[in-house]
């Protein structure tokens, strides 16, 4: 954990009008590692990794790279690159010259951008596909053309906004393990933009949650799931009850909520009377009423239970947190 | 008339008859029809002494143009200026139409457009009248104006015309390209940036590029408007002359040459217009 830091982010602040979007970001980024800004829209991480990026001026603050203050240049001056959410293939170009676009630019002769262009083409299995448009390719072609545009260049660092969100459900899942896949393989750090805590739990290193143009809680996904700094960040990753025992708030995950019939079998229960349930494949939420008088969710593998069971809800103590 | 709409709605063929008989009458009588016209008497010849037009077919009148220098100087001229016109509008038109497109607020945007129609509302021969005012050597606006930094009217004569159309088509190429970049998404400029390209290399590597269908049709508009003027020649080209002009004189005295005449823009039109296909512009406008 003591890998050199990349990209260093300080008091980073941008306004749009009377909107605060980015209200004082301070963020280290290290070298190699996956990060991920995980927040609903409007929460400002998109801005933060334009003004990485250099599509954005910050209005005050300053970002590093590779020890470089780059807040003020543009982004042709800076090595970085991004993967853009609706991926701005230039339509014009077939695949091969989209890729060879960056080192074309750089002024690399043209054997050598065509070599590196057909590895990058083979790194992301489109051999083949050198002379086809943009428009000739589906969803999935196009994001990893859009990838091999930007690796091809070997960035210090990969911007990716939102890249898998126009995907479908089944694609953007294959292409979440892709994505690592490529990442350990190349080496280079990724800064991942997304709105879906399901993604960035699978995929990160580390997770800065962002909520009102600030970073909530910085961590790995593990420590984001199992220990919330914030109300804000129990409710977005994932799903949380919340009740009042003994006059104290506490949190506790619905999966680690046991239902039985007869006797608990956590250091904590209480009586429920089965609501509703909500079936979601592979597993049921189940949702009590408890005889404490707070409602609570318990996610199971399905069980054969009918609205209006009576049962015993019970889950260990150590799972508990506490937020503020 | 739920009778008429019942009638309609079950048969497709009358639908579209209904919809298209009007627009398509008018095509052919008034559009084809002037244009088929104009051909055949291209082809005609006067009788010397009545002045009345014979109708033999001939080609003495295709001969009489080919061969007289005066003719195909006035033909390369009319080029030469119609060329000029529309590089002067397009090097103009191209950034002003980026910065309403791609810089501007929205709001500000629609006020630019609007400012862009305005002289279209104006009448033509007012805005050439007042280019004569501006250009009048001597004592016009512009030597009143600029002729303490030494500045000198190009009198009237050909720059005057190219300035004169150029004012005057003008809109007509802004908006084109305006749309064409409005259609442009912004992110392909940022990724363009993001890969190390300077602004000129992404203006002509991924711009330039993608708005050219606007250009051509920008340029159709200034190419075909400056090849068929007469009035401007008249009001501010001094003794200069274009085609039209040529066109305008004969139009009394000997009809069949004019029409003669008058083939050669819709010629050069037809061969633009082919060269232009050939790119592969048409297929995206």
């Amino acid at each position: 954990m003591s890998a050199a830091v990349v990209v260093s982010i300080r008091s980073l602040k941008r306004s749009f009008g009377d909107v605060r979007a980015v209200d004082g970001v301070d963020l280290d980024i290290r070298e190699g590692e996956f990060l991920t800004l995980l927040g609903p829209s409007g929460s400002g991480k998109t801005t933060v990794l334009r003004m990485i990026a250099g599509f954005e001026k910050p209005d005050s603050g300053t970002i590093t790279l590779a020890g470089k203050d780059v807040s003020q240049l543009p982004p042709y001056e800076r090595d970085v690159n991004t993967v853009f959410q609706d991926y701005a293939l230039f339509p014009h170009m077939n695949v091969l010259a989209n890729i060879e676009y960056g080192l074309r630019v750089k002024g690399v002769s043209k054997e050598d951008r065509r070599k590196q262009a057909l590895i990058a083409l083979k790194q992301i299995r489109l051999e083949g596909y050198e002379n086809r448009k943009p428009a000739e390719l589906s969803g999935g072609q196009r994001q990893r053309v859009a990838l091999a545009r930007a690796l091809v260049n070997k960035p210090s660092v990969l911007l990716l906004d939102e890249p898998l969100g126009a995907l479908d459900l089944k694609l953007r899942e294959q292409m979440q393990i892709e994505l690592k896949a490529l990442q350990r393989e190349v080496g280079i750090t990724f800064i991942f933009v997304t709105h879906d805590q399901e993604e960035a739990l699978t995929m990160s290193d580390r997770i800065a949650v962002f909520n009102h143009g600030k970073i909530e809680q910085l961590g790995t996904p593990r420590e984001i799931y199992e220990n919330p700094k914030s109300e804000f960040v129990s409710e977005f990753v994932g799903q949380t009850n919340r009740i009042e025992i003994d006059g104290k708030k506490i949190n506790i995950r619905p999966e680690y909520i046991a239902v039985s019939s007869s006797s608990s079998t956590g250091d904590r229960s209480v009586k429920g009377t089965l609501r509703d349930e909500i079936f979601v494949g592979s597993a049921t939420r189940y949702l009590f009423d408890t005889e404490a008088g707070f409602s609570m969710i318990s996610t199971q593998l399905n069980k054969n239970l009918k609205i209006g069971d009576v049962v015993t809800l019970s889950w260990p103590r150590e799972k508990e947190f506490l937020v503020q | 008339m739920q009778n008429i709409s019942n009638t309609m709605h079950k048969n497709p063929k009358l639908r579209l008859a209904a919809l298209l008989t009007a627009p398509i009458l008018w095509l052919v009588v008034a559009y084809l029809g002037a244009l088929a016209t104009l051909l055949v008497t291209a082809f005609f010849t006067i009788d010397s002494f009545t002045g009345n037009v014979l109708q033999i077919f001939n080609l003495g009148n295709f001969q009489d143009m080919l061969t007289d220098v005066a003719y195909k100087n006035v033909v390369l001229r009319t080029l030469g200026i119609a060329i000029s016109v529309t590089i002067i509008c397009t090097i103009l038109a191209i950034p002003m139409a980026f910065y309403m497109a791609k810089i501007a607020k929205p709001r500000s945007r629609k006020i630019l457009v609007a400012l862009i129609l305005t002289p279209l509302w104006a009448s033509y021969l007012v805005k050439i009248y007042a280019w004569r005012t501006m250009l009048e050597p001597g004592n016009g606006v512009l030597e009143w104006l600029l002729g303490p930094i030494g500045f000198k009217s190009p009198g009237f004569g050909g720059p005057a015309i190219v300035i004169g159309l150029s004012y005057l088509w003008l809109p007509y190429m802004i908006l084109p390209i305006y749309a064409g970049l409005e259609r442009l998404p912004n992110n392909l400029l940022d990724a363009s940036g993001d890969l190390g390209a300077h602004n000129w290399h992404t203006f002509r590597r991924v711009v330039l590029p993608l708005i050219f269908p606007s250009l051509v049709a920008g340029s159709m508009f200034t190419f075909s408007l400056s090849l068929g003027d007469y009035i401007t020649a008249t009001i501010i080209g001094g003794k200069l002359q274009m085609l039209g002009n040529v066109v305008y004189q004969n139009f009394s005295i000997n009809l069949p040459f004019a029409a003669t005449i008058a083939t050669i823009p819709v010629t050069i039109m037809a061969i633009y217009l082919w060269m232009v296909r050939r790119t592969g512009a048409l297929a995206n406008l």
